[in-house]
């Protein structure tokens, strides 16, 4: 089968016809998709400004991390869920959005930026923990997530408008 | 001048005219909102989770809230200019929406809140101002905050 079948397939499916009619929970659902932004991505912005040495420069970045990287999982986990949900509802038409698709583009880079950065300079991080200035690679990850997640959060809300469907 | 008066003023402005009738500014302002929102909100999370003990332990309160401080106004501004602008473009409708009457009240609250008790309580000497006044305060910018991002949400279904 292939994906657009699939997705086919996953629209016709009784719960997703009944979440894209439903009153109440579709709204409910994106409401906390876009406001545990707040809680996922203020604090990823956060983190990622601490490793660019632009805020929090006196706490060691390794307090920074490890007390706000756990909120961040919580809140990715709930993006997710919600993320997953909303495509559940209109899986044919958000599969076939180019928004959604540089959305998606745009998670896999940030995946691997946080995977590079876990891997590399994140491993030194009691040697630089309280230097003025954070080592390029560090700042490079932060630098880079904040474009990224820009990106995905531009092409997320465009993922509503949907000036390139075919049949719109 | 009723308040309906300037708020039709408001929308009939070339501004508001201008969003209304580009294809694209609406949603670009929108992203701005947006991006902003991300920010404001991770200030103001750094902040209260460290009053309510659940965040950064080893950073006074007083210098986190100098840390946090710019780029709380930062985003508050940023917010604000985009969100006159997106009220410029359907102000009327906006003018009978209940949502937004309670997200100004609560934007206005959470204001005030921030710029005085939280303030005082951010900034005072520890060994005066004891950690149960940091939770309670931590508490009401959590309310306060949360109000204006539900009401805004909410402002788009109608």
């Amino acid at each position: 089968m292939s994906l657009l079948g699939f997705c086919q397939w996953l629209g016709n499916t009784q719960w997703s016809i009944a979440l894209h009619e439903s009153i109440w929970a579709y709204p409910i659902v994106e409401s906390v998709h876009v406001l545990t932004l707040c809680l996922f991505l203020g604090l990823t912005v956060m983190l990622d400004l601490r490793l660019l040495g632009v805020t929090m420069i006196r706490t060691p970045a390794s307090e920074v991390v490890g007390r706000l990287l756990p909120w961040t999982i919580v809140g990715f986990a709930v993006m997710v869920a919600t993320g997953a949900l909303l495509f559940f509802a209109i899986p044919v038409k958000t599969y076939l959005n180019i928004f959604f698709r540089i959305k998606v583009a745009f998670l896999v880079l940030a995946g691997v930026n946080v995977a590079v950065f876990q891997r590399t300079i994140s491993r030194s991080m009691h040697h630089w923990d309280n230097d003025r200035v954070p080592p390029l690679r560090a700042r490079l990850a932060g630098g880079v997530s904040l474009v990224l997640w820009a990106g995905i959060v531009v092409a997320g809300r465009m993922i509503a408008y949907n000036w390139f469907d075919k049949n719109s | 001048m009723s308040v309906l008066t300037f708020f039709t003023w408001c929308e009939n402005t070339s501004l508001g005219e201008a969003i209304r009738d580009s294809r694209w500014l609406f949603p670009a302002i929108e992203s701005v909102h947006l991006l902003g929102l991300a920010v404001i909100g991770g200030a103001v999370l750094v902040m209260n989770l460290r009053l309510l003990g659940f965040g950064i332990r080893r950073q006074p309160v007083a210098q986190l809230w100098r840390d946090t401080w710019p780029w709380l106004m930062g985003s508050l501004t940023a917010m604000l200019i985009s969100g006159m602008l997106l009220f410029t473009s359907e102000a009327i409708k906006l003018y009978y929406h209940g949502a937004f009457w309670v997200k100004m009240i609560s934007l206005l609250l959470a204001m005030l809140f921030t710029f005085t008790a939280m303030r005082k309580v951010a900034l005072a000497d520890p060994g005066r101002v004891g950690p149960l006044w940091g939770k309670v305060a931590a508490v009401i910018s959590i309310l306060l905050w949360s109000a204006v991002g539900i009401c805004g949400r909410w402002i788009g279904f109608s």
